[in-house]
């Protein structure tokens, strides 16, 4: 797909040019280090942004997830503590909201991604749906809660709309349940997943919906043999991105609830932030690491899936 | 008491000594990076720990007002009337006062002096819940000072070596719009009738915030429960939340204004002071099955950037103003005995409180650390 | 290639009808799932909340914190993205999926776990300035600016313009700046769009960090009024909404005049690659 830049000396990269002719022994495994490091040396200012912004600070919270809070000695106390009771119920619960947070919006971002992908006047509509997503996709916490709580919830508006529909369904403390929660999380969990799978669906190539129309085939069977092989790696790719993204939401849940649902996020707030629990902030690492560690299984996944969704793309 | 004789004798004793030698800076152990402690005086405004050993009220004044600032944090201005205490403060000395993080939490003034420290935003005074206060004591944040007053608060709403000391307090009261709540509740178990359907709030996660974790403890009372045992305070909430009537947001003024959460289970004294201004009207009654209350605890932070002003700032609100400025603020200031008894009180304010069936007792710092567990391992059943 | 399908299209008139209303469909629900509970905040505020919202005490100072940040934080990620995403493009592609893979960290790392990190191994003096959160946003605009400034590399020619101007004899930084960045506009704009939008919204980081942004300060005053709350969540996503318009319609005339087809993120396949 994209081909290598072998062609000596015209880029002004010395790496890229060196002679053809490898020295000998030892000096060669030398030599191709060196060159191996001349070609990275273009990443390391963007390595060495990620290692301080981002690996260092999360290995300061692993770390501190063994440290006993009063005497800095490792201990794996906080470890098993965070394994049980109201706990492991939390990483419970806060897998299952994952769950239903990433494959609700994960169907319906596609369902609307397409449509807009195969919409006639494709620029107007398509950009407005772009960046009405942008926006969205970065609205949450408090000020998303009060927009629900105002609408959906015990006085709201919507609420009234409703029960003026259909009595005794809708009486707004269904919101405060795992249920709300997970509807809130599709507010910007719905925007994300179109802006993810937009460049999918891109890939799904005009030509071969029409090759498969031409060949007879139907609606349903170019989905079944063609575009569905094609687009499921994306797709799971990016339900895996959505579900670590309600994996770590936080401050949404947190008012909704106010903690009556245990949730791994809002736990990890009260030890790391809070106004009860004092001095057991070693504890809240804990608990992030346990999160982290479902993340980067979550995270495995995804690699794999997207090494495999690139062989369709080239 | 000995103690804080003798280092008033040494106090004064090193005082003379140095005032006759000649003028050099102080060795503040606090690195405070603005102009704190230098000065003529060779007194260590960063540890004189009581007014005395300061030098007395005019030494405290000057140094104070060379500083020039006072950096405080999470003190929002309608939360029992800090916003006219900084303000009188201001007028009075000349002080500005920089509030960090108005809406911050106990935590997060512990996380803030741990965080800047020999930054000129150093908190100076930090008022906290006590189980913060012990914490922070445990790991040596506080300077020790002993106001002019000390005498007047009790030895149990104190850190004996001068640590931390309570400031003001409140009851937990059930706050209520009586325009959207027909009848009026009186008791936590009164709240359990079908009829305040979608009503009840607290002030959040009780594991989080520490008025809702007073709630759940206000709850505990009522229900056959004690300051050692808050489980039945869950199942309370628990069995509330079952009939349908607890709404588990973050009640606040805005959701009582809002008509969401018409009944709001907070400290009494915010209820008058945030959620009235926004719901006149508003009634607020001390359950009768529940007499909880709690104080929060001053502090001086050891690594206070402007340490003399701390100073100043802690003799201020245990004076007879600053206290009388608490209680005009509805809450409770921790010698409001001593105010009555020598007639100093504002009685007018102090009529306005609403009145409380038997006077609390308050939990201990071990009673509360027992609580605090439980809450945090079983609140999450309550949804 | 458009007129083929065109007719294709036409010729199965019902096919094409019955995928043109469940399109609607699906668009109108989305719709009023998204706008029906903005409209009832919007009522709850009232119209008099907007006014009152600009002028409670704190609202410029944290409006104008979150502007300096979102600045800053801007800056820096088209700095360090843009140059390491093209010498990724050109000199490592086999890296590319380890960067796309690593650029999404942020996203699925809580907020809060983050920061405590952070703050616990950040150096005093930065430490005591708002610059620090600057930086670390950083972190959390990555996801979505790398995304931005890769698509729009992978609808250029990247190979080929390169050597082209590098065979007329212009360095790197000509190179990058002359050639690279005017064909990219659409890309970085997206990426700047996208990184001032996560900015002016994000606030889990900024409370932590003990710092009034305006997310932060939206929320303290939470607590005095719900109207004036309310009008001011609406009030931020509308700007967000409006700038990130702009630039898109800006974006889309300048792709009218130069025949290139346009696209915020994703990557527009050249017609022949089909």
């Amino acid at each position: 797909m994209d081909q290598m830049a072998t062609a000596p000396g015209t880029l002004a990269d010395p790496g890229a040019g060196a002679s053809s002719v490898p020295p000998a022994g030892a000096a060669s495994t030398a030599v191709t280090a060196l060159r191996w490091l001349r070609r990275v040396s273009g990443v390391v200012p963007f390595g060495a942004y990620i290692a301080l912004g981002m690996v260092i600070p999360m290995i300061a919270v692993i770390v501190g997830a063994f440290q006993n809070p009063d005497n800095g000695g490792f201990t794996l106390a906080n470890i098993r503590a965070a394994t049980h009771g109201t706990y492991l119920h939390g990483y419970w619960e806060s897998i299952l909201l994952a769950i239903w947070a990433s494959i609700l919006p994960g169907i319906i971002g596609l369902l609307i991604a397409y449509a807009i992908f195969t919409a006639k006047r494709a620029s107007v509509l398509r950009q407005l749906v772009i960046t009405t997503s942008g926006v969205f996709a970065n609205f949450g916490g408090v000020p998303l809660a009060f927009l629900f709580i105002a609408s959906l919830g015990g006085g709201g508006l919507l609420t009234g709309w409703i029960q003026d529909v259909l009595p005794h369904s809708w009486d707004g403390s269904q919101l405060y349940t795992l249920i709300g929660v997970v509807l809130v999380y599709m507010y910007f969990q719905i925007p994300l997943m179109v802006l993810i799978i937009l460049p999918g669906l891109e890939a799904l190539r005009q030509s071969w919906r029409e090759a498969a129309e031409n060949l007879g085939a139907g609606s349903w069977q170019y989905w079944r043999y063609v575009g569905g092989p094609v687009l499921l790696p994306s797709f799971t790719g990016a339900l895996l991105l959505l579900f670590g993204s309600s994996l770590s939401a936080y401050a949404t849940a947190e008012a909704m609830t106010s903690g009556t649902i245990p949730l791994t996020p809002i736990q990890i707030g009260s030890f790391l932030n809070g106004n009860v629990l004092p001095g057991e902030v070693n504890f809240g690492k804990a608990l992030s690491l346990g999160l982290v560690l479902i993340i980067a299984v979550a995270m495995l996944f995804y690699v794999l899936m997207q090494r495999r969704s690139a062989r369709w793309l080239r | 008491m000995r103690a804080r004789h003798v280092i008033a004798a040494g106090a004064v004793v090193t005082a003379s000594v140095l005032m006759t030698a000649a003028c050099s800076s102080s060795t503040s152990s606090t690195a405070a990076s603005s102009a704190g402690t230098s000065g003529s005086s060779s007194i260590n405004f960063a540890t004189c720990d009581s007014l005395s050993a300061c030098g007395g009220m005019s030494a405290l004044v000057a140094a104070a007002k060379k500083e020039g600032h006072l950096n405080t944090i999470t003190l929002p201005d309608n939360w029992a009337n800090y916003g006219a205490i900084m303000k009188d403060f201001t007028a009075k000395y000349g002080i500005t006062i920089n509030d960090e993080n108005p809406d911050g939490s106990s935590q997060d003034e512990l996380n803030a002096i741990a965080q800047t420290k020999n930054q000129s935003r150093a908190p100076d005074v930090v008022d906290v819940g006590t189980a913060f206060a012990v914490k922070g004591a445990q790991s040596g944040d506080w300077a020790p000072y002993e106001v002019a007053s000390w005498s007047n608060i009790p030895a149990d709403a104190k850190a004996s070596n001068g640590d931390w000391y309570a400031d003001y307090g409140g009851y937990i009261a059930i706050g209520y719009n009586p325009a959207k709540v027909k009848v009026a509740p009186t008791s936590l178990k009164s709240l359990l009738n079908p009829m305040y359907k979608n009503e009840v709030a607290i002030n959040g996660n009780p594991t989080q915030a520490g008025a809702a974790f007073a709630a759940v403890y206000a709850a505990a009372l009522a229900n056959g429960g004690s300051l050692s045992n808050i489980a039945p305070g869950i199942s309370y909430f628990k069995q509330l939340h079952q009939v349908g009537n607890f709404v588990p947001v973050t009640g606040s003024a805005s959701t009582v204004q809002s008509g969401q959460t018409p009944i709001l289970i907070w400290w009494d004294y915010l209820l008058a002071s945030e959620v009235k201004p926004d719901v006149p009207g508003l009634k607020i009654v001390i359950p009768s099955d529940a007499s909880y209350a709690a104080y929060y605890d001053q502090a001086v932070s050891k690594y206070a950037a402007n340490p003399a002003a701390a100073r100043l700032w802690e003799e201020y609100l245990y004076s007879t103003v600053g206290q009388n400025l608490w209680l005009e603020g509805e809450a409770r200031p921790i010698e409001l005995p001593t105010l009555i008894s020598s007639g100093t009180v504002n009685t007018a304010a102090n009529a306005a409180l609403p009145s409380v069936g038997s006077p609390a007792t308050l939990a201990t710092s071990a009673q509360q650390a027992a609580a605090e567990a439980i809450v945090a391992q079983q609140w999450s059943s309550v949804g | 290639m458009a007129a083929v399908s065109g007719q294709a299209r036409r010729r199965r008139s019902l096919p094409v009808l019955r995928r043109g209303l469940w399109r609607w469909v699906i668009l109108i629900l989305a719709a009023m799932y998204f706008l029906l509970p903005l409209y009832a905040a919007a009522r709850f505020a009232g119209i008099k909340a907007y006014g009152a919202l600009i002028s409670q005490s704190g609202f410029t100072t944290a409006l104008w914190l979150s502007v300096r940040l979102a600045v800053i934080t801007t800056a820096i990620t088209l700095a360090l993205m843009l140059p390491t995403a093209v010498y990724v493009h050109l000199k490592l592609p086999g890296l590319r999926r380890v960067l796309e893979s690593l650029t999404i960290l942020p996203i699925v790392i809580p907020p809060v776990v983050l920061i405590t990190g952070v703050l616990q191994v950040a150096p005093g003096p930065l430490k005591s300035t708002p610059y620090l959160l600057g930086l670390e946003y950083v972190v959390l605009a990555m996801p979505f600016a790398y995304r931005a400034i890769d698509a729009g590399l992978r609808a250029l020619d990247l190979k080929t313009i390169v050597e082209a101007s590098n065979s007329l004899g212009a360095s790197w930084s000509r190179t990058l700046m002359q050639v690279i960045m005017p064909n990219l506009t659409t890309g970085l704009l997206a990426a700047t769009v996208l990184t001032v939008a996560m900015v002016l919204g994000e606030y889990t980081m900024a409370s932590l960090d003990l710092y009034t942004t305006f997310p932060v300060w939206l929320v303290t005053n939470d607590q005095s009024s719900a109207t004036v709350t309310v009008a001011g969540s609406i009030f931020s996503l509308f700007v967000t909404w409006l700038v990130l318009l702009l630039i898109t319609v800006v974006g889309t005339r300048r792709g009218r005049r130069t025949g290139r087809p346009v696209s915020l993120f994703t990557a527009a396949r050249q017609d022949n690659r089909d």
